[in-house]
C-alpha cells in the first residue's frame, strides 16, 4: 500500500549562538555579510558543537538540531520524546513556523496549527468571550468558524458563568480551561501539541486527554505530540521519535520508542563499575548498582517496586569493622534529602562485601537522584568522599489513563498505613 | 516512481531562506479576521478602567496646541496669516500625531509581541497593519475635534475658506500611514538585534517634529534661515504637514515636486521596510 505522507522533514538543522548577543554580534554579522557578498559560504555554519548542555563546548555556536529526517503519514499520531534540551521545542518551533531552520526543509500537505502554549495572546482586559475570538483568530480560525463553535467552546471550558467577565478576574485554572477549550476546537489537518496536558485539575486533564484522543483517533487528524509523560505518550501516539542531543536517536512504533527512551536513559546510570582510581590502600570500590528487586540494573527503576542499592566493596585493611559506608541522597535540584548508612546495622568484614540497601515500594517519587558516597573510619573520620558518585532515575509506572497525569509534588512518595475506624 | 509525481503537490514548504520578496497577500487575506480583532483589542483596551475614556485622545492634542500657540505664536511671534494660530497648530499636531503613533506603534512590533510570535504563526505583518488602522480610528476622533474648532472659529468670524483639494486629504493621510508603517517595520526589524534603535527613536521623533514644519509654515524657514532650509526641504513629512494645512485651512502652498518626492520616498520606505521585515520575521525569535 502506498504511504500517504502528509509531512516530511528533510535534513533539518538549527544553529544557535550561545552567550550574550552584544558587541561581538556586529563583527560576526559583518564577517558573515562580507563572505556573502563574495559569494562564499557562511563561515559560522562550519563550526558548532553538538547540543549537549552538560559539557563545556569549544565553540560559541551550537547545533540545537542536526540533520533531522522524518515522515508522518496522514492520521498518524507521532510522539516526540527527549530529555530537556534535546531539541524538542526547537523542532516544534520550526514546525509551527515560529523560527526558520538554518538548513533543510519541511514539506507539508496540510495546514499546521500549533499549540505550544495555551492562551497565546489572551488579553486580561477583555472578556472571556472576546478572548475566545481573539485567541481563535491567532490560532488561525476565521470569525465564522469560531461563531459556529462558540457554544461548544464555552460549554467545554465550563466557564459559562464568567464568560462576560474580563479574563484578568479569572483564576489561573479557569484561564487554562478556556484557552484549552479554544484550542480543542481547532480544525487543521496537522496539529502540533507541546506539553499542554500538565495543566488544570485532574478532572480537566481527563477531559483534555479524552478530547485529544477524539481528535486523533475519531477524526483521523494528524497529530505531533511532545511530552515527558510516558503514560500520556503511550496512550495517544502510534509512533515515536526520540531526540538526543539534537539528533534522531530512535524512530519506530511507540512501545519500542518509550522503552528505548526509558532504557536508554537509565542504562549507563544504574550500574557503575570502578577502576584504579578507586583502588586505595584501605579499600577497593568495585561497583555500585541499583535495580528493582527481581530485575537487573539494565531495567528501568519503577517507583512502585522495591529498589535495591548494591555496593560492592573490598576492604583490604585488617580491622574491617572500623569502617562503614554512608550515602547522602540529593534530588535533581541538588538539595540534600537525607543521609543513610550501614553503621548500626552490621559491620563490614575483610574481603569483598556486597552491601545491599532496600528502599521500600513506592518510596521515591519519579525523578532523578544523585548519591554521594562517604567511607568513614571509626564512625568519625571520612577517609573517602565522592560527590555524585552515581545518579539514577525513577519513573512512574504508567498509571491508568484518565487518572491524574501530572507529577505529584515532593520527592518521596511513601505509602503510609491508612486505617478506617 | 510514485514519489516523483507526488513531490510536486506539497501545500507549502518551510525553508531557511525567504524568497527575496514574499508578501503573501492571500495569506494576509485569510487572516483578515485577526486583523480586525487586533484593531478591536487596541481600541477597546485603551478605554478600560479609565474615567475619561476616549477623552484622553482629545486632551493631548488640545493641550499641545495651546502650548505651541503660547510659545511659538505669542512669545516667538510666528505669523500664521489670517488663520487663528490655535487652529493652525491643531491641524499640524493632529496630522503629525498620526504619523508618530504609527511609527512608535509599529517600531515596537517584534519586541512587544515576542511572546505571541514565539508561540504561534500568523502573517506577522498583521500586527503593524493593525497598529496603523487602530491609530487611524484615533486620528478620526482627533480630527473631529479639529472640525469642531474649525466651525467654532468660522462662526466667530475668522476668515476661513475651504479648498477644493480637501477631497485629496484621505489620500494624504493614507500616504502618511504607509510612510509610518514602512519606517516602523524597518526600525522594528533592527531593534530585534540592536536595541540601540529603540532609544534613538524616542528622541529622534521629537527632533523630527521641529524639522517637519508642524508649528511653522515652510515659507517661514526659507525666509529666516535660508542656509538651513534644505534640511526641511528634504524631509518628506514637512510636505505632508504643509499640504494638509493647505487642504484644510487654505494657507501655504502645494509643492508638486515636493509631493512627488514624498510619494517616491514613501514607496521606497515601504518596500525596504517590507523586505527587511520579511527577512526578520523568520528568525527574529532567536535574537530578540
Amino acid at each position: 500500500m502506498e504511504k500517504d505522507i502528509i509531512l516530511k522533514a528533510e535534513n533539518i538543522s538549527k544553529q544557535y549562538r550561545l552567550g550574550q548577543v552584544g558587541t561581538g554580534t556586529l563583527s560576526h554579522d559583518l564577517n558573515r555579510w562580507w563572505h556573502q557578498i563574495r559569494g562564499k559560504e557562511n563561515p559560522y555554519l562550519k563550526i558548532g558543537d553538538t547540543n549537549d548542555r552538560s559539557t563545556k563546548g569549544s565553540s560559541d555556536y551550537v547545533w540545537a538540531l542536526q540533520n533531522i529526517n522524518f515522515e508522518v503519514e496522514r492520521g498518524q499520531v507521532l510522539g516526540i520524546i527527549g530529555k530537556n534540551g534535546a531539541g524538542k521545542s526547537t523542532l516544534l518551533k520550526i514546525l509551527s513556523k515560529v523560527t526558520a531552520p538554518t538548513t533543510g526543509s519541511i514539506k507539508s500537505r496540510g495546514r499546521i496549527a500549533s499549540l505550544l502554549e495555551v492562551g497565546t495572546g489572551f488579553n486580561g482586559e477583555m472578556t472571556g468571550r472576546e478572548n475566545i475570538f481573539l485567541n481563535g483568530a491567532i490560532l488561525g480560525m476565521t470569525k465564522k468558524e469560531i461563531t459556529s463553535k462558540l457554544d461548544e467552546i464555552i460549554e467545554f471550558s465550563g466557564c459559562e458563568r464568567y464568560i462576560d467577565t474580563p479574563v484578568k478576574r479569572y483564576s489561573s485554572g479557569m484561564t487554562v480551561r478556556l484557552a484549552f477549550a479554544v484550542a480543542a476546537f481547532l480544525e487543521p489537518e496537522i496539529l502540533v501539541i507541546d506539553e499542554v496536558l500538565a495543566v488544570g485539575d485532574a478532572e480537566f486533564q481527563k477531559k483534555a486527554i479524552g478530547k485529544m484522543q477524539d481528535i486523533s483517533k475519531g477524526e483521523g487528524r494528524t497529530v505531533l505530540f511532545v511530552s515527558h509523560n510516558m503514560a500520556a505518550v503511550k496512550s495517544l501516539c502510534t509512533r515515536g521519535i526520540i531526540l538526543e542531543h539534537g539528533k534522531v536517536a530512535f524512530e519506530g512504533d511507540i512501545e519500542n520508542a518509550v522503552s528505548y527512551y526509558l532504557g536508554g536513559e537509565a542504562e549507563a546510570m544504574n550500574l557503575k563499575t570502578f577502576g584504579k582510581e578507586h583502588d586505595l590502600p584501605v579499600f577497593k570500590l568495585n561497583e555500585i548498582s541499583l535495580y528493582n528487586l527481581g530485575q537487573t540494573s539494565d531495567d528501568v527503576l519503577q517507583e512502585n517496586e522495591l529498589i535495591v542499592l548494591n555496593t560492592k566493596i573490598e576492604i583490604k585493611a585488617p580491622e574491617a569493622e572500623r569502617y562503614h559506608i554512608t550515602y547522602h541522597l540529593y534530588n535533581e535540584m541538588g538539595e540534600a534529602m537525607f543521609s543513610f548508612s550501614n553503621a548500626g546495622s552490621f559491620t563490614l568484614k575483610k574481603g569483598v562485601n556486597n552491601i545491599k540497601c532496600h528502599f521500600p515500594k513506592s518510596f521515591f517519587q519519579s525523578g532523578q537522584y544523585f548519591l554521594s558516597l562517604f567511607i568513614v573510619e571509626d564512625s568519625k573520620q571520612p577517609i573517602f568522599v565522592e560527590k555524585d558518585i552515581i545518579s539514577f532515575t525513577v519513573v512512574d509506572s504508567g498509571r491508568e489513563l484518565g487518572t491524574y497525569m501530572g507529577r505529584e509534588p515532593g520527592f518521596i512518595r511513601p505509602q503510609f498505613e491508612w486505617k478506617l475506624e | 516512481m510514485n514519489n516523483t509525481n507526488k513531490s510536486n503537490n506539497w501545500l507549502f514548504e518551510i525553508t531557511p531562506k525567504n524568497k527575496f520578496f514574499s508578501l503573501n497577500l492571500k495569506e494576509v487575506w485569510q487572516y483578515r479576521d485577526l486583523l480586525f480583532l487586533f484593531v478591536k483589542r487596541d481600541v477597546i483596551t485603551v478605554y478600560k478602567q479609565t474615567v475619561l475614556g476616549p477623552l484622553w485622545y482629545l486632551i493631548q492634542p488640545l493641550f499641545t496646541s495651546v502650548t505651541f500657540t503660547i510659545i511659538f505664536n505669542n512669545v516667538a511671534g510666528i505669523n500664521t496669516g489670517n488663520v487663528p494660530p490655535f487652529l493652525f497648530n491643531l491641524a499640524g499636531i493632529t496630522v503629525w500625531n498620526y504619523f508618530t503613533a504609527c511609527l512608535n506603534g509599529t517600531s515596537d512590533t517584534f519586541k512587544a509581541n515576542a511572546s505571541i510570535f514565539g508561540k504561534v504563526y500568523f502573517p506577522r505583518i498583521i500586527t503593524p497593519l493593525s497598529v496603523v488602522i487602530s491609530n487611524l480610528i484615533k486620528f478620526g476622533i482627533q480630527f473631529l475635534i479639529f472640525i469642531a474648532f474649525y466651525i467654532f472659529y468660522y462662526f466667530k468670524g475668522s476668515d476661513l475658506t475651504l479648498n477644493i483639494s480637501l477631497l485629496f486629504f484621505p489620500i494624504l493621510i493614507a500616504v502618511m500611514g504607509i510612510l509610518g508603517l514602512g519606517l516602523g517595520m524597518l526600525i522594528s526589524s533592527m531593534v530585534t538585534k540592536y536595541r540601540d534603535f529603540s532609544y534613538l527613536i524616542t528622541f529622534g521623533i521629537q527632533l523630527l517634529m521641529y524639522l517637519s514644519a508642524v508649528m511653522y509654515p515652510m515659507e517661514l524657514i526659507k525666509q529666516k534661515m535660508p542656509e538651513y532650509a534644505w534640511i526641511v526641504a528634504y524631509n518628506p513629512l514637512a510636505y505632508i504637514i504643509e499640504t494638509s494645512r493647505y487642504m484644510l485651512l487654505n494657507i501655504g502652498e502645494i509643492s508638486f515636486s515636493g509631493l512627488t518626492y514624498t510619494l517616491i520616498f514613501t514607496i521606497a520606505a515601504f518596500i525596504i521596510g517590507l523586505l527587511v521585515f520579511n527577512k526578520t520575521e523568520k528568525s527574529f525569535i532567536d535574537t530578540v
